[in-house]
């Protein structure tokens, strides 16, 4: 069965690891804004697999079960109740047919995830469960849930079977540590000091930071003699500067191809702690190497792994 | 020629450089390099998108370093040739020109100082290049258009195009793939659907192919319109490699 919006929240969206493999068709790649969160998530229900998840943004709904589940609740904390009891993040909990989970404002952070044991049936288009809002493509009818929406559940579970209840440490948003780039593609559009500006000056998240990409403001990064570029690709994590000088990280709804010069992109283990950044954080980057981020990458991969090989192991509930 | 740059966008792609500017030989090696990196379903890659003038190859450095990967790339961009004796794919797509299906047609003939005939007739007198797809599923960057046809943009762009609208914006022509704003000079409509997530391939074009647009009356168009509906429409193609 399913679950029933009560209340939407300002952002609510099915969506899974993206749509990939059509980029080059022009396809945006959407999907989860914070992939370690959305693991994670699926992770503590026991799907092993890509499966939907709904992402909130900045404030959350509220949704009554029509059917038991288990689910997890990780990213940004918005409060999460259940039939007005405080619900755990990063756990692996129970909902009763009847019950309804509510949330509120996020309280560090930007989007919250909910994962549910067995996922959402949600038909896929071209591969993926992802909502892309522009093109009104995928997730549930192309667009953002509203009260009344019905979502149903793939493969709901009635009791634990195999899956065993887990707690993992919640993770923080609120850490001031740098963001971690690798330079270029473009780099060499900026003057040396244009660079220096870049990995020094602190940078303010502003008003109009979305799911396409995070808007900073802060001291001008100076180029050469131009920014525009003939269009090439962009993935997400690119800081492009656009003519004003000032940087826009792409993000997950970001388009396939651009015309501005990409001064660095974000490494992949550090994405998760800049979309959660909120309007007014303030957002400073580091350069590594890019075999160093790879290094990064590779870690937290092993990291994944691990956790699901001893999966069962740690019983907490 | 000069040597591709290999430039690191990140720690998961890597993008494959062959100039700096929109020219055909640059992007014919692009779309060359890309055939060769799919043909050789290389371990570790997991997407590729192709540019005006680069191809971001996407890698899963669990399974393949970047290093390894850079390697691999400059292998194959020494092996790939850009013949020029392969013919031209062409597509041939219908287009009603002017009257509401083309509503600043007239502005356009009057900024050229020509009449409307004559700017359907440049329109399609050139095959235009397919130099890549981005910004919307399936939207075609086209290169090649008659200089005397172009248009500025509009002023205040349209909140609302509908798909299968042909457009002038500056030097550039195109086809709207799917409602959405947008501020180009709108000349004329295609019946035929360059995006159609219900169909396989849901994108009609592949870069690297050329586009010819044909003018078509209201009654063709009506014809082809149905034939598109029920799935029976396919455009002429004419060249191409042998498959």
């Amino acid at each position: 069965m399913s679950i029933r919006v009560v209340k939407p929240g300002v952002l609510t969206t099915v969506q899974d690891g993206g749509r990939t493999g059509f980029q080059a068709k022009g396809f945006n790649v959407s999907g989860v804004m914070d992939r370690r969160a959305y693991r994670l998530g699926n992770f503590l229900v026991g799907n092993y697999t890509d499966e939907a998840v709904l992402e909130m943004s900045m404030f959350g709904g509220s949704f009554t079960f029509l059917e038991s589940n288990y689910i997890a609740i990780t990213g940004a904390d918005m409060g999460a109740t259940i039939e007005g009891v405080p619900a755990p993040m990063y756990e692996t909990i129970f909902v009763r047919e009847g019950d309804t989970l509510s949330f509120g404002a996020a309280k560090d952070g930007m989007y919250t995830y909910i994962a549910f044991a067995g996922g959402l049936d949600i038909p896929q288009v071209l591969g993926s469960r992802s909502t892309n809002l522009k093109c009104a493509l995928g997730g549930f009818h192309g667009r953002k849930l509203k009260a009344g929406d019905i979502l149903p559940f793939r493969k709901p579970l009635d009791d634990l079977g195999d899956l065993r209840v887990h707690r993992l440490p919640e993770e923080r948003y609120d850490s001031n540590a740098p963001i971690r780039v690798v330079l270029g593609p473009q780099d060499d559009y900026f003057t040396e000091q244009g660079i220096r500006t870049f990995l020094s000056a602190p940078y303010r998240v502003t008003e109009q930071t979305d799911r396409m990409g995070c808007k900073l403001d802060g001291e001008t990064i100076e180029y050469k003699d131009k920014v525009d570029i003939i269009s090439d690709g962009i993935v997400f994590g690119s800081v492009q500067v656009p003519p004003k000088g000032t940087p826009i990280v792409m993000l997950a709804d970001r388009q396939t191809t651009g015309g501005y010069a990409k001064i660095a992109t974000v490494i992949t283990v550090d994405l998760p702690r800049l979309v959660q950044k909120k309007p007014g954080d303030t957002v400073y980057f580091e350069a590594i190497s890019a075999k160093e981020a790879e290094k990064l990458l590779k870690q937290e991969q092993q990291q994944f792994e691990t956790l699901l090989l001893h999966y069962g192991e740690d019983l907490i509930g | 020629m000069q040597e591709p740059l290999i430039l690191h966008a990140g720690d998961s792609a890597l993008v494959v450089e062959f100039g700096r500017e929109i020219a055909e030989d640059i992007n014919a090696r692009v779309h060359a390099l890309d055939d060769a990196v799919r043909q050789k379903h290389i371990i570790g890659v997991t997407e590729t998108v192709p540019t005006f003038r680069s191809l971001t190859v996407f890698y899963d450095p669990s399974v393949l370093s970047g290093e390894r990967l850079q390697r691999k790339l400059l292998k194959l961009c020494k092996g790939i040739s850009v013949s020029a004796d392969t013919a031209k794919k062409i597509v041939e797509v219908p287009v009603l020109y002017g009257g509401s299906y083309g509503e600043d047609l007239q502005d356009v003939a009057a900024h050229a100082g020509l009449t409307e005939d004559e700017v359907i007739k440049i329109h399609t007198a050139t095959d235009y290049r397919i130099f890549m797809l981005g910004f919307l599923p399936g939207f075609v960057y086209l290169g090649g258009m008659d200089k005397r046809i172009a248009c500025p943009r509009l002023e205040t762009p349209r909140t609302k195009i509908h798909a299968g609208a042909v457009g002038i914006g500056g030097e550039q022509t195109g086809i709207y793939p799917l409602a959405s704003p947008g501020g180009w000079r709108l000349i004329g409509t295609t019946p035929v659907r360059p995006y159609d997530n219900t169909r396989t391939p849901p994108v009609l074009f592949s870069a690297g192919e050329y586009i010819r647009f044909v003018s078509v009356t209201e009654d063709e168009y009506r014809e082809i319109e149905q034939q598109v509906q029920n799935g029976t429409y396919v455009c002429k193609v004419t060249g191409g490699a042998e498959k």
